[in-house]
């Protein structure tokens, strides 16, 4: 899940090296924390949201399989 | 072979030879120069061929099978992808997704598939002035799917028709109500139109 997460993220950004994703637990589900560059953050929340909504999305699809609940967090 | 070094008269005979031998063309293509090559006096004396080094750049239909296939393993699931063409003139690249987890690929009413989708156009696009439109496709769900949506079409048509009061479709995304609409385009006594906002924009058939 980490590495989906980490992937996406480098592959819409300015700056790849400057991507992180941390997991922790939280109760029954993970928790994703996302972090960009300042001008990337933009890049990975899109217009209304849309383009933090389709990485959700493709979160959530990939947890299915792990039966999980998973949520992702953009930090700035 | 993706990298190769060849020599000619000048630097941009070299070039043309070297993308001949990659069977390229020359947007595909990156290059350094490693010798300059000189005419020479009436071409004899002191003579230099040019010599330039040349590397195959991935091209973007390469470039998306090898992402799509990342991501797919990354989210642990059993598929395959394989591309089923490439429309150069419309820029459109097609690609299929097969295998063991198709329904989490596509998700309810594909939208995990129209979410990959979108993020794939939006990785391989990323910088590029010359936009490629990657389509992807999962055995056929696309397909399958515009059926379905014609044949809801004609059904909500008639209930329109026989009530006389329109008939609100649930929210689709643009592609879906492209669809509908020129499903319902020749069919006389009834117009079509969309309200509200995406991604909860619906469409209404409504008795003219």
């Amino acid at each position: 899940m980490k590495e989906v997460l980490r992937t996406i993220a480098e592959n819409i950004v300015d700056n790849p090296q400057e991507v992180s994703v941390k997991e922790r637990e939280e109760g029954q589900s993970i928790i994703l924390e996302l972090r960009v560059a300042d001008e990337d953050m933009g890049k990975v929340i899109g217009k209304g949201g849309r383009v933090a909504k389709a990485i959700r999305t493709l979160i959530e699809a990939a947890a299915t399989k792990a039966k999980k609940q998973v949520r992702v967090e953009i930090k700035d | 072979m993706d990298r190769v070094i060849v020599t000619g008269n000048t630097v941009q005979e070299a070039l043309d030879k070297g993308i001949k031998d990659l069977n390229t063309d020359k947007d595909n293509i990156e290059y350094n120069v490693i010798e300059k090559g000189k005419g020479g006096f009436l071409g004899l004396f002191g003579k230099k061929e040019a010599k330039v080094e040349l590397i195959k750049k991935e091209t973007k239909a390469e470039k998306s099978l090898k992402l799509l296939s990342k991501l797919i393993e990354e989210m642990d699931l059993d598929l395959q992808v394989e591309l089923i063409e490439e429309k150069t003139t419309k820029n459109n690249l097609f690609l299929n997704i097969f295998g063991e987890d198709l329904g989490i690929i596509i998700g309810y009413r594909g939208k995990n598939l129209d979410a990959l989708q979108y993020i794939m156009n939006l990785a391989i696009n990323k910088g590029e002035s010359n936009y490629l439109k990657i389509i992807l496709d999962a055995q056929g769900y696309r397909n399958r799917r515009r059926s379905s949506l014609e044949r809801l079409a004609l059904r909500m048509c008639k209930k329109a028709k026989k009530t006389g009061r329109k008939v609100m479709l649930e929210p689709m995304p643009p592609h879906e109500r492209r669809i509908i609409h020129s499903t319902l385009q020749g069919v006389s006594g009834v117009k079509t139109y969309s309200e509200g906002r995406d991604p909860y924009r619906k469409v209404i058939i409504k008795v003219k």
